[in-house]
């Protein structure tokens, strides 16, 4: 008697049309996609109505954190061949007689938030990774240092501020402050960009629902 | 990496048949791949962007100390004090008789219901615009319903004209909140200032 051979066959599932979903959804994340940059401290917002959205470019973003330190960001205009960022930055540099080499130029139009002195700029932008200018900020931190200097002997952000300006005549200021922060440090920060003709003020808020009701 | 299914070996002493070849290729190991994208961007991607709120301040004036004459009957004072306290005062304040200070709160019941009294006909004409435009009654492009908007706050001759004055030690988040406030209740007036002597005195003896 003949034997009956045994087919051994593994069970096969036709991949196509899921590979073909995963594919369109990667597609769309991928195209719809906007990294949000990495903010240095976390921030509570307080909630207001307003439900403007804020701006996509052109932009420069003042985080104050809970203890009133300032961080500073902008964007690289509205296309990458502006390159605000670098501008701003050489400028910047130039004001305080620092160095820095067009490779840390370079490289610090790819980075985001900064919350130190100019000073220490260049060997902020040398820091290998994230992990290395954190401690370079908690370094800053333990001699008080850290933030953008406010003080009127050495107001930094006026003159960061001043040159964003200069650089990109169309530059919006966005406020991104802790509900906690105090209304004194706020106010100091709104009378330095007062001082440049800044009026006007985008704060970042969450959005809320209201209750009204009339009698 | 591709599975190739051998079909059945070529008979002994037979023609030499060309090797079929299924041309299965497992797709698992790029399905995992894809998945692992998709929760990466997924996570990552930030959909609802920040809301912000505007606020236009006045341009600082060097040369002009002079704050500019309000209409008695509709001025408002906001100060914010310590601790979520919000006193406010109707009129302007003189030396030789000062008003009291009468104390509320951020809450809907607080310094909204207050707000809401004083400036009830402008309030009332803004949301009766607004919800003409909801129900769909008046279609106009988004531009046009602020410049409306405006065009009403600036008509608008009986409303308060709402001073806020921050103490020192209050939040970020009390300002935010005020001005909120402002924008909830569609004042059509309003400025930041600061506090002068007399309203320090007055707060002084503001209910605790």
């Amino acid at each position: 008697m003949a034997k009956i051979k045994l087919h051994r066959k593994i069970p096969h599932i036709d991949m196509t049309p899921m590979v073909d979903l995963f594919s369109l959804l990667l597609t769309f994340f991928m195209l719809t996609t906007s990294f949000r940059p990495q903010e240095p401290s976390a921030v509570d917002t307080p909630s207001s109505i307003s439900e403007k959205q804020e701006p996509d470019k052109q932009l420069m973003c003042i985080l104050i954190d809970k203890k009133g330190k300032c961080y500073f960001n902008m964007d690289n205009g509205p296309d990458s061949s502006t390159k605000y960022r670098e501008k701003i930055v050489i400028k910047m540099t130039d004001q305080y007689k620092i160095k820095l080499s067009p490779k840390q130029i370079d490289k610090f139009a790819k980075l985001s938030f900064f919350g130190i002195p100019v000073q220490f700029l260049p060997q902020w932008i040398d820091a290998k990774d994230q992990a290395a200018r954190d401690e370079i900020q908690n370094q800053l931190k333990k001699a008080n240092k850290d933030g953008i200097p406010i003080d009127s002997t050495d107001n930094q952000l006026a003159w960061w501020v001043f040159f964003a300006r200069q650089i990109d005549k169309d530059i919006q200021v966005e406020i991104k402050a802790d509900s906690e922060t105090d209304y004194k440090t706020v106010k100091k920060i709104l009378d330095i960009l007062q001082d440049k003709n800044v009026n006007k003020f985008n704060l970042t808020t969450n959005l809320e629902k209201v209750e009204v009701k009339i009698e | 990496m591709a599975e190739i299914m051998e079909s059945n070996k070529p008979e002994k002493g037979g023609k030499r048949k060309p090797k079929k070849f299924s041309t299965n290729i497992d797709m698992t190991p790029m399905v995992d791949l894809m998945c692992l994208l998709i929760t990466f961007f997924m996570l990552t991607t930030a959909f609802s962007k920040p809301k912000v709120m505007e606020i236009v301040l006045p341009e600082k004036k060097q040369d002009s100390s002079e704050s500019p004459a309000i209409d008695k009957k509709r001025a408002l004072t906001i100060i914010l004090g310590e601790n979520d306290a919000v006193y406010y005062y109707e009129g302007i304040a003189k030396p030789d008789s000062l008003p009291t200070l009468i104390k509320t709160d951020y809450s809907k019941d607080g310094i909204r219901k207050y707000l809401l009294k004083r400036n009830k006909p402008l309030y009332v004409k803004i949301d009766e615009f607004k919800k003409k435009v909801n129900k769909g009654e008046l279609v106009l492009p988004k531009d046009s319903i602020t410049s409306e908007i405006r065009k009403l706050k600036d008509a608008d001759k009986v409303g308060p004209i709402v001073l806020i004055k921050a103490t020192d030690k209050i939040k970020y988040k009390n300002f935010v909140d005020i001005i909120d406030e402002m924008a909830i209740t569609n004042i059509a007036r309003y400025a930041v200032v600061d506090l002068n002597p007399l309203e320090l005195k007055m707060l002084e003896s503001a209910p605790k």
